[in-house]
C-alpha cells in the first residue's frame, strides 16, 4: 500500500523534485544536529567557566557560521532542482 | 520578560486578526472568480527586483510608485521614461517587460524581426532606490550622532545617540578588537560601514511598505559586491607571511613538491571564503522573505475550503508570521554580525606575522 501511494505522488510530482526536497530535509537536520552540538558544548563550557563567556560565545557563532554556509549551499542547490 | 513578549503578540495578533478576517474573505470571492494564487509565481514575483515599487490594491487599480527607466539601445540611442508608460501600452519606444523564459521581468528591446534583445539598462530599479533610501538614511544618522560628539565631547548625551554609541562600542570592542588583531584601528570604519549598511538593509527589508519592502541584502548582486570588497581587502591588504602559508605552506615536501596538494587547497580556499560569505546573506534573507509571503498566503490559498478551515489555517498564518517577524527582527541583527565578524576573521587571518620570530 505504501509502495502504491509513493507511486501514485511520484507520477504527479517527478522524482527530481522529491530528491530535492529531501535533500532540502536532510540539509537542515545535518544543520540543525551539528549546530546544537556546539551550542550544546558552548553552553557546558560557559558553565563551567563563566567568565570567559563573550570569548566562547564568539567561536560558538563561528563554527555555526561555517555549518550554516555549508548547509545553505546544499539548500540553494535543492532551491534549483525544485 | 518573557511573559511581555507573549502578550505583546497575542496583542499584536488580536490586532492583525478582524482585519485579515475581512481581507482574507474579501478576496476569496475574488480567487474564486478569477484564476487561483500561484504561490510559486506570487513570491518570486514579490522577492525579485522591479521596475516599479508596488504597494497594494484597491479593487481592481494597482498603486505603484513609478520609477524611472534609463536604457541605452544600440540602434536608437538613450531612452529616458518612467515605468508606468507600460501600464498604458504593452510596448513603449522599442520596449517592453519581457514574458519570455529567459529576460523574465526584464525589460528588453523589441527588434524588427521580433527578437529579444537586453538593451544597456542602468534604470533605477526598487532595490536601486532601496539602496539609496538606506545610505541617505545611515548618513544621516551618522553624521547627526557625530556632529553632537563634536559640540558636546564626551559627556552625557540624549538617549538617541546614547543608543548608537551602544551599537558602535559592541561591534568595536567585541568584534573588531579581537578579531582582526593588532592594527584593527585600520579596518574598524570598513567593518563599521559593513555591518550598520546591512542591518539597516535587512530592517528595511522588513517593513511590508513603501521605504521598506524591497529585498535588498536577498539580492545575490549586493552580497556579490559586498562579499568582493572583503576579498580584495583580506588578499590586498594581507602581508607576506599569509601569501607564504598559502603557496608554501609548513608542511611534509611531499605535500606541496610535484603535486601541490596544500596550494591547491588554500588558493580554493581564498575564493570560497568570500563565497561562503555572498551565499549566506543571500540565502538568509530571500527565505527569510519567501517564508514571511508564503505563511501570508496560506490565508489565500485555503480560501476556498470552507468557513471554518479558513479561519482556523488564518489564525494559524497570523500566529505563525508575528512569530516569523520576530524570529527576522533577530535574524537581521545576526547576519549583519555574523558577515562583520567573519571578515574581520578573514583579514585577521590575512594579517598574520611569522610564527618563527615570535618564539625567539
Amino acid at each position: 500500500m505504501l509502495i502504491a501511494i509513493l507511486l501514485q505522488v511520484t507520477t504527479g510530482v517527478g522524482l527530481g523534485e522529491i530528491g530535492a526536497g529531501m535533500g532540502i530535509g536532510l540539509a537542515a537536520m545535518a544543520a540543525g544536529w551539528g549546530i546544537g552540538k556546539i551550542g550544546s558544548s558552548a553552553m557546558e563550557a560557559i558553565a563551567r567557566q563563566p567568565e570567559a563567556a563573550s570569548d566562547i560565545r564568539m567561536n560558538m557563532i563561528i563554527a555555526a557560521a561555517f555549518i550554516d554556509a555549508v548547509s545553505l549551499f546544499s539548500i540553494v542547490v535543492c532551491g534549483f532542482i525544485l | 520578560m518573557s511573559n511581555f513578549f507573549r502578550i505583546f503578540g497575542l496583542l499584536l495578533a488580536l490586532l492583525f486578526l478582524p482585519s485579515t478576517l475581512v481581507e482574507g474573505s474579501a478576496s476569496s470571492s475574488d480567487v474564486n472568480q478569477e484564476s487561483e494564487l500561484n504561490v510559486k509565481e506570487f513570491i518570486l514575483h514579490h522577492v525579485a527586483d522591479a521596475y516599479e515599487w508596488h504597494i497594494t490594491r484597491i479593487g481592481t487599480k494597482q498603486i505603484t510608485i513609478p520609477l524611472p527607466v534609463i536604457v541605452y539601445s544600440k540602434y536608437t540611442g538613450w531612452h529616458v521614461f518612467l515605468s508606468s508608460r507600460f501600464h498604458e501600452n504593452v510596448v513603449y519606444q522599442g520596449f517592453a517587460i519581457s514574458k519570455s523564459e529567459k529576460f523574465t521581468g526584464k525589460i528588453v528591446e523589441i527588434e524588427q524581426s521580433g527578437t529579444e534583445r537586453r538593451p544597456f539598462d542602468i534604470s533605477l530599479t526598487k532595490n536601486a532606490l532601496s539602496l539609496i533610501i538606506s545610505s541617505s538614511l545611515l548618513i544621516l544618522v551618522f553624521m547627526s550622532v557625530a556632529k553632537s560628539y563634536k559640540k558636546q565631547g564626551f559627556y552625557p548625551k540624549g538617549k538617541f545617540v546614547a543608543f548608537t554609541e551602544m551599537f558602535v562600542m559592541n561591534i568595536y570592542e567585541e568584534v573588531i578588537k579581537p578579531c582582526v588583531g593588532k592594527d584593527y584601528k585600520r579596518y574598524a570604519p570598513y567593518l563599521l560601514t559593513l555591518f550598520f549598511f546591512i542591518f539597516i538593509n535587512n530592517i528595511l527589508g522588513l517593513i511590508p511598505v513603501f521605504p521598506g519592502g524591497a529585498n535588498v541584502t536577498g539580492n545575490i548582486t549586493i552580497t556579490f559586491v559586498l562579499a568582493f570588497i572583503t576579498f580584495l581587502i583580506v588578499n590586498i591588504t594581507g602581508t607576506k607571511e599569509y601569501w607564504k602559508e598559502i603557496l608554501w605552506p609548513d608542511v611534509p615536501v611531499w605535500l606541496k613538491a610535484p603535486i601541490p596538494f596544500m596550494p591547491v587547497i588554500e588558493l580554493a580556499g581564498i575564493f570560497m571564503k568570500p563565497f561562503a560569505l555572498m551565499i549566506r546573506l543571500f540565502a538568509n534573507m530571500l527565505a527569510g522573505h519567501s517564508i514571511t509571503l508564503a505563511l501570508v498566503s496560506v490565508i489565500f490559498v485555503t480560501a476556498k475550503m470552507g468557513a471554518a478551515t479558513h479561519t482556523g489555517m488564518t489564525a494559524l498564518s497570523v500566529f505563525f508570521s508575528v512569530f516569523l517577524g520576530f524570529v527576522e527582527l533577530l535574524v537581521a541583527y545576526i547576519q549583519a554580525y555574523v558577515f562583520t565578524m567573519l571578515t574581520a576573521v578573514f583579514i585577521g587571518l590575512g594579517r598574520v606575522e611569522s610564527h618563527k620570530k615570535a618564539k625567539v
